[in-house]
């Protein structure tokens, strides 16, 4: 695991499709190792890219994993700046909140996309 | 001398005075308040076409709003400002203005009017409105041997003599205001505001007794005496004492007020002279008829000088209805328009004295119903009279908030609420139900989301069953919060009233069911030290909830200081990054700059900061310091380092700027060193954790050139070496100025008592409730009595709470810079974006 440099997402990028964990994928879609889990503090969001797609990667209080687009639906917020709680997600820029469950939002916005997301091995595997 | 709305050298208008002019001649006497209204109202219904106009006025000056004269007296209003029609109105509306002349007599039967310029104007319809003039009693001393006033004695009527005493305010340390009323209290005020110490002579038992009742006045006496100054009632001035300049009164009971500015506002007389020497029927003003004509059927009188049915007003606004008559009657826009006399209203200018008084004061008849609620302690008196069911008077001292509706109730004789009590305490006032019907669908509630009326009612018809909801789904008052009582409203309207009670309305933050002072007394009792302890204890089934988050963590800062655990994920992104974030997820940079005042080695650091890191906009701010616009999230700790200044908190829930002006040091108006003031405050207060933004500014005389009236906390200097501390006040999507706390004697003073009012504030004021709500929520006598008296005896808890905070001040920009608190702090949220997205100038 070595070869993770999540110090700048554009380089930070390792497709789990060359290590041999990697678990089988649905056909056109493709897992991304993007970051130790341990580089998404509790509570906090952070973006990396996987597989050329932005991607907000959040670990809740309660030790879940969730994936989110990186730009917020609205006006393209930073999202992974936002705030978070078991139920919703709460944009920074004008504090729209999106859904876990299904990406709606709760303030009538359009709703967010959502990657799957897991630990493997102590790293963030996000499919896109 | 200066002429105010005078024209520019060399400027001549001409006048077409034809003996071929079909038009009749309109002459007005007197070029006030009323006289040039006539004229506007004449020539707004086409009179133009009509009359030759011609006015006279013995004031060389344009038309200029006399009302204003207090706060120009005060220093809070330019006289420039106070211009309602300049010298060039009138010859742009081809009206012959003879500034500076004053008419003598006029001769009825040629109808001929003579000036004191030796003219004679011809005349078909004549208008006198020569206004009043203040009345000066015959007291021993007041005039010199050849008639005029005593040097340093001064009535309170024309912008000439408002400049004389403004002029002799810089000289005099000592004035006395002879009159308790409306005028005599504005300018005993002004003049206070100057550094003045100021008594306040009346000869009645109590201030304004023409438009209070003897229990209003005396609530009204305890906060005339709050601001400082002193009032001495029911009793008359005999003498005034000095040889060639004013140095005293000596009043009837033997005491000597000594003084170098003597301000005689001891009520008004009208100016009948021209109509005596006329032979028109003069009473206590000229005697006119409903449709303002005096006993020559083409001569009227309007405004103070006119008496109709008995009356004769001192106010503004009867002198514009007598014009707006008048106007109907010369130029047969309606021949039969009649004046029937005018309900009067009247509002004390004075700033910390909240008076306004309508109709009756006290009842008349024995049927008359009055409500009264009086809190003298408050400084709060109100009252109302009834009869038949109709409002014929009110009095609101110290709280005004019902004055609108008040005054519609009684202009318009609607019906009363059955329950009275309803008229002076807020249980909704159905006005604005009538205002929210009316409202167009797409008519903006809320600006800042651009939410129409139309969107609120969508959401409730939707289903969004509480104002709550529909704020959560509209954003609507989520804004700066203005709207949200119209938002209340709208939805109220658009639910028929089938609202359900939002409970969470009183909780500090959404998702803990306590209001403020019992979420503090559970965090103590706990020992809760983190956002997530409180959501594990207090919250129903331990649940976190985001938009809880912020305001949790402030408040723990403020409870346990630095003793806490810090949870970066309870943290609005700002204080994450300790940096404001931007619409294209770039952050700005405000470095400290104390004061206001740098230094040319900050000023380089700071260019060669931008340069370096090709910042795309640095700017002055509004809280006078330096911006830096677009900085990358990953260069913030860079950035900082090179700076080499600590955060000036641009982002924070905290106390941010102090402005101040350039003071003694440079101002040759300043009365005491403003800037080390506002330094000191800054440094003493810098980065305190708070419910919501703190601003404060210090200005070095009550021109007030760092808007310190309109501050959270704004610091005044009034000279010998005194300084008042005004609370409350703001300027952004709220103007308020701010209310006067206490005036104090040093700069020491002035640091104990603002760090005792930031506390108060911090224990008791309410997330995100700005000082502007906050003050006039809690009552400023209630916050006076805490902060200044002492009167719960906790003063030294509140001085030592924030010293507490104080203590705990790190800048953050040196702490986090050098050692990120969480892994990836300061990394890109938005990586592949290119950035800005602003464009750059
Ligand atoms: C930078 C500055 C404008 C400027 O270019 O001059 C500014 C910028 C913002 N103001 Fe302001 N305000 C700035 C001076 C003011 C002033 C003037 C002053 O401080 O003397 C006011 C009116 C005074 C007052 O607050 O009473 C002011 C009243 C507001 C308000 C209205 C607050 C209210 O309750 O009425 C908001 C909205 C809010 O706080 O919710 C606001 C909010 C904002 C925010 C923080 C909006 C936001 O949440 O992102 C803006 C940040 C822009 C950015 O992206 O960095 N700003 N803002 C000024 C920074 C001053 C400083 O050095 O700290
Ligand atoms: C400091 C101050 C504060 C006030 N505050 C309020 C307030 O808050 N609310 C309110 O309703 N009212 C207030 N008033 C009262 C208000 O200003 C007057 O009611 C209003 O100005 C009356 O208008 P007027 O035209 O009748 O008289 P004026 O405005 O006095 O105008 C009369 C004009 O006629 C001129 N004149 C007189 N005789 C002659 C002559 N022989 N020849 C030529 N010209 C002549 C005078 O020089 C003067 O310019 C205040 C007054 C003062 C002085
Ligand atoms: S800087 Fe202030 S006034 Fe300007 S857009 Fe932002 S919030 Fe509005
Ligand atoms: S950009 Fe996210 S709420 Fe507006």
């Amino acid at each position: 695991m070595s070869t993770v440099d999540t110090r700048t997402a554009d380089t930070g990028t390792v497709d789990t499709g060359t290590a041999d964990t990697r678990p089988a994928a649905p056909a056109g879609v493709r897992a991304h190792a993007v970051a130790r889990v341990e580089d998404v503090p509790p509570g906090e969001g952070r973006a990396f890219v996987a597989g050329g797609v932005q991607v907000a990667v959040f670990r809740l209080r309660d030790g879940s994993l969730h994936a989110t687009q990186a730009a917020c639906p609205h006006a393209g917020g930073p999202l992974a700046d936002g705030q978070t709680d078991p139920d919703v997600l709460v944009c920074p820029l004008h504090l729209y909140g999106f859904r876990w469950t299904d990406g709606s939002s709760t303030g009538g916005v359009p709703p967010l996309t959502r990657y799957p997301v897991r630990e493997l091995d102590g790293m963030v595997v996000v499919e896109t | 001398m200066r002429v105010l709305g005078g024209r520019p050298e060399g400027l001549t208008s001409l006048s077409m005075d034809d003996e071929l002019d079909p038009r009749a001649r309109l002459v007005v006497v007197g070029n006030g308040m009323a006289g040039a209204r006539l004229v506007e109202e004449v020539l707004e219904r086409g009179g133009g076409e009509q009359f030759r106009i011609t006015v006279f006025g013995d004031e060389p000056h344009g038309n200029y709003n006399r009302i204003m004269l207090s706060p120009v007296l005060a220093g809070e209003a330019h006289e420039d400002d106070i211009v309602l029609n300049s010298h060039d109105w009138y010859a742009d509306a081809g009206v012959h203005l003879r500034a500076g002349v004053r008419v003598e007599r006029v001769d009825t039967a040629a109808k001929v009017v003579y000036a004191a310029d030796g003219s004679a104007t011809a005349y078909d319809h004549l208008v006198l409105a020569t206004g009043s003039h203040s009345f000066i009693p015959p007291t021993a001393g007041v005039r010199t041997g050849d008639g005029g006033l005593l040097p340093g004695v001064y009535g309170f009527r024309t912008i000439d003599e408002t400049r004389a005493m403004l002029a002799a305010t810089s000289r005099c340390r000592r004035a006395v205001v002879m009159g308790g009323g409306l005028l005599g209290l504005e300018a005993a005020r002004a003049l206070q505001g100057h550094g003045l110490e100021v008594d306040l002579v009346h000869a009645m038992p109590w201030l304004m007794n023409a438009q209070l009742s003897r229990e209003a006045g005396a609530v009204l006496e305890r906060s005339v005496a709050a601001l400082g100054i002193t009032v001495h009632l029911d009793v008359l001035a005999t003498e005034v004492l000095g040889e060639g300049h004013v140095e005293g009164v000596l009043l009837q009971d033997g005491r000597r007020l000594d003084c170098d500015l003597l301000v005689v506002a001891a009520g008004v007389r009208p100016h009948t002279d021209v109509a005596v020497r006329s032979g028109l029927e003069v009473e206590r003003g000229v005697v006119v008829d409903d449709q303002l004509r005096t006993d020559d059927p083409d001569v009227y009188a309007i405004g103070e000088c006119a008496q109709h049915r008995g009356s004769v007003y001192g106010l503004v606004a009867p002198a514009w209805e007598h014009a707006r008559v008048l106007a109907d009657v010369l130029t047969g826009t309606d021949p039969t328009a009649e004046y029937h006399g005018s309900r009067t209203a009247t509002k004390l200018k004075v700033a910390g004295v909240d008076v306004a008084t309508m109709g009756v004061s006290t009842p008349e008849r024995d049927s008359d119903e009055v409500l009264v609620i009086s809190e003298p302690k408050r400084g709060v008196h109100l009252s109302v009279v009834v009869r038949d069911d109709r409002l014929v008077g009110a009095t609101l001292l110290g709280d005004t908030r019902k004055v609108a509706y008040l005054t519609q109730a009684l202009d318009r004789g609607t019906a009363l609420p059955e329950e009275r009590i309803r008229l002076l305490v807020d249980l909704s006032d159905g006005r604005e139900e009538v205002g929210v019907a009316d409202m167009p669908a797409d008519s903006q509630v809320c600006n800042c989301n651009g939410v129409t009326k139309g969107a609120i009612c969508g959401a409730v018809a939707d289903g969004c069953g509480s104002v709550g909801a529909v704020m959560d789904r509209t954003r609507a008052g989520k804004g700066c919060g203005s709207c949200k009582a119209l938002v209340e409203q709208v939805v109220e309207w658009a639910a028929d009233g089938d609202v359900a009670e939002d409970p969470a309305a009183s909780y500090y933050v959404p998702g803990v069911p306590l209001a403020k002072p019992a979420l503090v007394a559970a965090i103590r009792e706990h020992d809760l030290r983190s956002v997530s302890a409180v959501f594990a204890a207090l919250a129903p089934d331990g649940r976190e909830d985001a938009r809880s988050k912020m305001g949790l963590a402030s408040l723990l800062k403020t409870v346990w200081g630095t003793d806490l655990v810090r949870e970066k994920d309870a943290e609005f992104v700002n204080d994450r990054v300790h940096a404001n974030i931007q619409r294209d997820g770039t952050f700005s940079v405000v470095p400290q700059m104390k004061g206001g005042v740098t230094t040319p080695a900050q000023l380089r650091r700071i260019a060669e900061v931008a340069e370096k890191y090709e910042v795309p906009m640095v700017k002055v701010t509004g809280g006078q310091r330096i911006d830096l616009l677009g900085v990358r999230k990953e260069d913030l700790p860079a950035v900082w380092a090179d700076l080499g200044m600590p955060s000036g908190y641009a982002y924070g829930k905290s106390t941010r700027t102090v402005k101040t002006c350039v003071g003694s040091d440079f101002c040759r108006f300043g009365l005491d060193d403003s800037t080390q003031l506002g330094i000191d405050l800054e440094t003493r207060f810098q980065g305190i954790e708070s419910p919501a933004k703190i601003k404060m500014a210090v200005v070095g005389c009550p021109r007030n050139c760092a808007e310190a009236y309109v501050k959270d906390v704004g610091v005044v200097a009034v000279g010998s070496g005194r300084w008042e501390v005004y609370v409350g006040g703001a300027a952004g999507a709220t103007v308020r100025k701010g209310d006067l706390l206490a005036t104090v004697g040093s700069p020491a003073e002035v640091l104990t008592l603002v760090g005792r009012f930031l506390q108060y504030y911090r224990e008791h004021a309410n997330w995100l409730e700005r000082t502007y709500d906050f003050v006039p929520r809690v009552g400023l006598e209630r916050v006076r009595s805490v902060v200044v008296d002492d009167a719960e005896g906790t003063c030294a808890d509140l001085d030592a709470g924030v010293q507490r905070s104080i203590d705990a001040y790190t800048d953050p920009w040196g702490q986090d810079g050098r050692e990120p608190a969480t892994p990836g702090q300061f990394r890109a949220a938005l990586p592949l974006l290119p950035l800005p997205l602003v464009p750059v100038r």
